[in-house]
């Protein structure tokens, strides 16, 4: 049998997740809907006052994307631990913060990727000034591949619970905050004319932090879950 | 100073006295509780090995 | 020395040892604590003068400031724990983690309590979401965290491994979390007064604060022993020593 080559295995790995979630498209939908829901409500909740909505879109979005990404976050490893792939993918040769990567790439491009396509009208709907669209886009693009990379290890240290839901959110959200933080805020400096230049290079910096640390971690936290 | 100027915290005795009250409750029960826990673990493994120990007993008699 | 160290390392290490130490130490650990607590109770209840500002409510300061030390220090006795029982795998670590968590958390939960106890005569409400007590909010989730995973995972060995990475997580996202709302808070509120630290402290409000922080840290160490005694005694309970210990 010939051996994959890491990079070989990254790719195969990642190409089969986003197959499997292609097949099964209602679970892809789920989030997304979620996120128009939660973000509907809103308006609902709080009256329909366009300058109030305008003021708080940064802010809502956030907070939906935020929930919206921990709702997806289960599906990262659930159906792999349950058909017994993921005990495979730890006897495999291949280093497993990298395999991990390769699932997480894939969660973000199936659940990260559609909130970054669908924000714009959103934000259209609250009112949100539109200079910031470019901004807020970018948050998103940088903002929930470290939702999804956080998260990842607050998945992997509860897969085996039979109620892992629950302590999921405990876990995971606090560890969001930072995130949430400097995105609601750059879109908001923006809005008032200023540049955002330093909020968005720290959330650079959160993105690199989460891409070398948390894999690791999530490994660490599957060695452990599995055994 | 008087007693009485002393329990009135200048006005602020409500805030004080109910923040020292409050710590030392927690601080109790976290003391008392692991306390208990401890006693009646050993009371209740001290039971279990008396039971076992007259049941060896009881069985080594009516063997002999 | 070095020598020394380890032989006290695994002495320490192994329950039994601990057990008994904690045992012996814990009535002498008390007395220190009781003394060192009236000594600081004295000095900052009616030794220390009123504060010139705050007048008598700035007394709060002698619960709410050593709460506030000990649960970021609780915080990272649990990880430097997490990182002994995921490199050596030694059980007491286990033991002192998990026994550790909901300490820390009840001083977490003093010290948001004081804290907005103290807010109310200086910001005139309970509560204002303040850089320091937004963190310290935080924290408490984090605590409940680690006690929430701990308690839903039924193989204690395997439930302290996973709380020691998530508390290792939450040793390398705390000083990020704090920084974030830091930053929040000060784009958000402007430069508030921060009434906590002052210039200069008159050195009779210091000293009593320096006693109740040895006192608190004293605290810890009798609670944790005496919860750490609880749990090995539970773990233990078919091991050879137990058996003995419980012998008629």
């Amino acid at each position: 049998m010939k051996r994959l080559s890491l990079s070989q295995a990254f790719w195969f790995l990642l190409r089969r997740d986003l197959l499997l979630a292609m097949r099964n498209r209602a679970e892809l939908a789920n989030p997304l809907l979620f996120f128009v829901m939660v973000i509907t409500l809103f308006p609902l909740a709080v009256g329909a006052d366009p300058n109030l909505l305008s003021r708080i879109a940064a802010g809502i979005i956030w907070v939906a994307a935020l929930l919206a990404s921990m709702l997806s976050l289960d599906s990262i490893f659930r159906s792999d631990f349950e058909d017994g792939t993921l005990e495979q993918l730890l006897l495999s040769a291949h280093p497993l913060p990298v395999l991990v990567l390769a699932k997480v790439s894939a969660h973000w491009l199936v659940s990260g990727l559609p909130l970054l396509l669908i924000a714009p009208l959103l934000a259209m709907m609250l009112g949100l000034d539109s200079d910031a669209y470019g901004v807020l886009l970018l948050t998103i693009l940088l903002g929930t591949p470290v939702l999804s990379l956080i998260g990842s290890i607050g998945v992997a240290l509860t897969i085996g619970l039979p109620k892992g839901g629950i302590i999921l959110s405990l876990l995971v959200l606090p560890l969001y905050v930072p995130v949430l933080i400097f995105a609601a805020s750059a879109i908001e400096v923006v809005s008032s004319g200023l540049p955002a230049t330093a909020q968005l290079s720290m959330m650079l910096a959160f993105l690199f932090l989460a891409l070398s640390l948390s894999p690791v971690a999530t490994a660490a936290a599957l060695k452990m879950s599995m055994s | 100073m008087s007693v009485s100027e002393f329990f009135n915290m200048g006005g602020y005795a409500v805030f004080v006295w109910s923040s020292f009250g409050l710590t030392f409750v927690v601080l109790l029960l976290n003391w008392w509780l692991p306390f208990r826990q401890h006693k009646q673990y050993l009371a209740k493994l001290k039971r279990q090995e008396m039971i076992k120990s007259r049941e060896e007993k009881q069985s080594h008699d009516a063997s002999s | 020395m070095f020598k020394w160290f380890v032989t006290w390392f695994h002495r320490f290490g192994s329950p039994p040892h601990f057990y008994r130490l904690a045992g012996r130490w814990l009535p002498w650990l008390t007395t220190l604590f009781v003394v060192t607590v009236i000594a600081g109770l004295y000095g900052g209840l009616v030794l220390a003068p009123a504060d010139y500002q705050q007048g008598e409510s700035f007394r709060i300061i002698y619960v709410h400031v050593p709460a506030a030390w000990m649960s970021m220090f609780i915080y990272v006795v649990m990880a430097f724990c997490g990182i002994v029982i995921l490199v050596w795998r030694m059980k007491m670590a286990e033991i002192v983690l998990s026994c550790s968590a909901p300490i820390g958390a009840s001083f977490t939960f003093l010290a948001l309590v004081t804290g907005s106890l103290w807010g109310k005569p200086m910001w005139g409400t309970y509560w204002v979401w303040d850089a320091r007590l937004t963190s310290e909010l935080i924290l408490l989730f984090l605590y409940l965290g680690v006690i929430g995973l701990y308690g839903a995972i039924d193989d204690k060995r395997v439930a302290a491994r996973a709380v020691a990475i998530l508390s290792i997580v939450g040793v390398v996202n705390i000083p990020i979390i704090h920084f974030s709302v830091e930053w929040w808070n000060s784009l958000h509120q402007g430069p508030t007064v921060t009434k906590f630290d002052k210039p200069s402290i008159d050195i009779r409000m210091l000293i009593p604060l320096l006693l109740m922080a040895l006192a608190f840290q004293i605290y810890y160490v009798i609670a944790l022993f005496q919860a750490a005694r609880a749990a090995i005694l539970q773990r233990e309970r078919n091991s050879r020593w137990v058996e003995e210990l419980v012998k008629p």
